[in-house]
């Protein structure tokens, strides 16, 4: 099995589904003879044509627009926003048009486009290259959300994303675009989206994280084991619709619950989780759920590392839960 | 709040002088000669060409002007324009009497509507605001299919889910409309881009009022086919009003046609109550597109003679003198007089057409307004594809609100 980077298995996804299906075509910033800023479509246009990987004039309504249009006549457009903090001027199209599209039309109308933007701090990007805007997407009905956390992943679900029939929010979490690195199978491989995967199997608290923040929770999470706390990890994978069964599962068996992630902390995803297993479990939580995330301020250039939830805020989360007593 | 009047300035004309100590007017130098503007003096020709023209408000052919359609196809479009003219009026009343909520409707614009409809294939696609129910009718929507729209019943294209007037309508390739000003254009060039990737020779066609050139979507959605040479035609209803602000205060370009420039593609003033001018200017437009020679901007010079919907007043905004200039220019009393005149339509035909769309139009009420409404748990359908948990779980608390008295307004 290749080895690579979430970047090449983003770039892989592309490939193997444009060869796959002759509708699924790729349009954004920089996307066609550059490969994108990132380079995740790198080669694509010179496989596939400038017709099927298009470089767009500089604007993000336009392109979440003209992907809409293109998928009602009948394409799988890719859309790629260059960056999530970009994501605000097309916010009316994936809002108001795309995510009502199917619902408003009475069903006369689907408009499956996905939309790609790398999310999330880490890299000196300062407000506006850093942030994690998934919490105001899965508040609309009609869209479905994702964030993968390593290259696997990012392959298959991006492949399903294609292949349904819902509109998708494909959030790419670009501080380990290269450093997360593994396995990833060759040709066609899908990851069904809507199903978290439990990285590690525990007993006493549920450590629910996604993206680049599944790494810290993961470090987190092997230092808790060594002292003794044996954490259930869990990557969300798809943030919306989450499983919810795997979630109730997981709090029901451990009792405890932390929820991780960067995004600011005040009506962020994680008060959703906490919600959701507060409402299902209420009976067996042993604590209170707890959230460690981002703070409710921009998101800072120099401060970047005082901001970001990482693994040592995590770990003593995790202990003060265990601590908690009624 | 005030604190009292300001300190006095020891400077000239109450300004205190940039260099404290040093008086301005002790220098006596020469200030050098400024440099000779760059810039020309803004300017447009002074014989500048009117709106494409060949129906005059009178009925008479502009001198040396040929129709371009034959007496049978003017009949044709003349009687869907009366067709929704008399709709337009009865869904106002209806909503007057309290038996839709909402109405918006395009009297004084038929032509700059209809016309352009009829000149596309029956296989290109519409991208329409929410004033173009004619296009709808035109293109062979059912009339109770519109009525039902208007009433949200089960038999509503959209399901019940929109506002009145917003209607798709798949079988007839016309796409949804949303009431956020704009955004089809956009659509529009994206649909279009994809017929010129899938080599097949549909043409786009979408319509937005002159208000919709102030949105970023209008911008991105020119920009966007300028570029792409897209096979789409953009049909700019200039009414005169977004709602209760004026052409003037919307834009300060002489004509919203001359935008067209900026985005490297030909616009046209066309007289919008002329409708062989409408239908001329859109025919040229689309085989154009066709041609792969990209797209146009039609700015069709028109007047919003109804408020906005029925939700407006326009007593409160605009003079009514202005409303009567532009009834003696009325698209289809021209028409008429026309076809009168070469003897292609009578008193007799008129009557006859009128008493004919009052009894669909009694008809289609009857059956809309007895029709049952949506089934309630459709309420969640078609959010996605599939219903998701979420959603199955939201329809069994509805479903028990609704068993035990929960989900009633009182």
């Amino acid at each position: 099995m290749p080895v690579m980077n979430l970047l090449q298995a983003v770039n892989d996804a592309l490939r193997t589904e444009m060869r796959r299906d002759p509708r699924v075509v790729v349009l954004g910033e920089d996307v066609g003879k550059f490969g994108g800023v990132f380079r995740a479509t790198q080669g694509l246009q010179s496989e596939f044509g400038a017709d099927r990987v298009m470089d767009t004039p500089l604007s993000e309504s336009g392109v979440v627009g003209a992907a809409i249009g293109m998928a009602l006549y009948g394409l799988r457009p890719v859309a790629e926003v260059q960056f999530a903090d970009f994501i605000y001027p097309a916010f009316d199209e994936i809002v108001n048009e795309l995510a009502k599209y199917r619902y408003r039309s009475g069903a006369q109308y689907p408009a499956p486009v996905v939309v790609r933007t790398p999310c999330g701090g880490g890299i000196r990007g300062g407000h506006y290259h850093s942030q994690s805007p998934e919490a105001l997407f899965i508040h609309v009905p009609g869209l479905v959300v994702a964030c993968p956390s390593n290259p696997a992943d990012a392959k298959g679900m991006l492949a399903s994303a294609l292949r349904g029939e819902d509109p998708v929010l494909f959030f790419e979490p670009k501080r380990i675009y290269r450093a997360a690195r593994g396995d990833v199978p060759a040709g066609e491989h899908v990851v069904p989206l809507g199903s978290a995967n439990v990285a590690r199997a525990g007993s006493a608290v549920t450590l629910v994280a996604w993206g680049a923040m599944f790494h810290e929770a993961r470090e987190a999470a092997d230092q808790a084991v060594q002292e003794g706390i044996d954490v259930e990890l869990i990557d969300l994978r798809t943030l919306w619709p989450a499983d919810v069964r795997t979630l109730e599962e997981s709090v029901r068996k451990t009792g405890r619950l932390v929820v991780v992630h960067e995004a600011p902390r005040t009506c962020g995803f994680g008060a959703e989780i906490v919600s959701l297993a507060t409402e299902r479990c209420f009976t067996r939580l042993e604590a209170p759920p707890v959230r460690v995330t981002g703070y409710d301020t921009p998101f800072p250039y120099t401060l970047e590392n005082e901001y970001l939830p990482r693994a040592p805020r995590i770990l003593k989360a995790l202990r003060e839960t265990m601590r908690y007593e009624t | 709040m005030s604190t009292g009047s300001p300190a006095p300035h020891p400077g000239r004309n109450g300004v205190p002088p940039l260099i404290p100590g040093e008086r301005s007017e002790s220098r006596d130098t020469v200030p050098p000669p400024l440099p000779a503007a760059v810039l020309p003096p803004p300017s447009r020709p002074a014989e500048e060409p009117g709106p494409v023209q060949i129906l005059l408000p009178d009925g008479t052919l502009a001198p040396g002007r040929t129709p371009p359609l034959d007496d049978a196809r003017t009949v044709e479009l003349y009687r869907a324009m009366v067709r929704i003219r008399l709709v337009d009026e009865r869904m106002t009343t209806l909503q007057r009497q309290g038996r839709i909520g909402f109405y918006i409707g395009g009297t004084g614009e038929e032509a700059a509507i209809l016309p352009p409809v009829a000149a596309l294939r029956p296989d290109d696609w519409l991208f329409p605001c929410y004033r173009e129910g004619g296009a709808y009718l035109l293109r062979g929507l059912p009339l109770q299919r519109f009525v039902d729209n208007l009433f949200g019943n089960a038999r509503d294209p959209a399901k019940g889910r929109q506002m009145p007037n917003h209607i798709a309508w798949r079988e007839r390739n016309i796409v949804s409309v949303s009431s956020p000003i704009g955004t089809q254009v956009v659509q529009a060039a994206g649909a279009a881009r994809a017929a010129q990737i899938l080599g097949r020779p549909d043409v786009m066609m979408t319509f937005f009022g002159e208000g919709a050139t102030s949105s970023n979507d209008f911008h991105a959605g020119m920009t966007f086919a300028g570029v792409w040479k897209a096979p789409v035609v953009f049909v700019c209803r200039n009414n005169g009003w977004a709602i209760s602000v004026p052409r003037d205060k919307q834009c300060a370009a002489a004509h919203i046609a001359d935008k067209a420039a900026g985005y490297g593609m030909p616009g046209v003033r066309v007289d919008g109550n002329d409708p062989f001018a409408a239908f001329a200017a859109s025919r040229d437009a689309v085989d154009r597109a066709r041609r792969g020679e990209g797209p146009t901007l039609l700015e069709m010079e028109t007047y919003r003679i109804a408020g906005h919907s029925t939700s407006d007043d326009p007593r409160a905004y605009r003079d009514e003198a202005e409303v009567e200039l532009w009834r003696t220019r009325d698209p289809l009393s021209r028409t008429r007089r026309y076809l009168e005149s070469r003897g292609a339509w009578s008193e007799a035909q008129e009557d006859a057409l009128r008493k004919s769309v009052d009894e669909e139009l009694r008809a289609a009420t009857a059956a809309a307004e007895t029709a049952p409404a949506p089934d309630p748990d459709s309420l969640f359908e078609d959010v996605y594809s599939r219903l998701p948990w979420h959603l199955a779980e939201q329809l069994e608390d509805a479903r028990a609100n609704r068993s035990d008295g929960a989900a009633r307004c009182p």
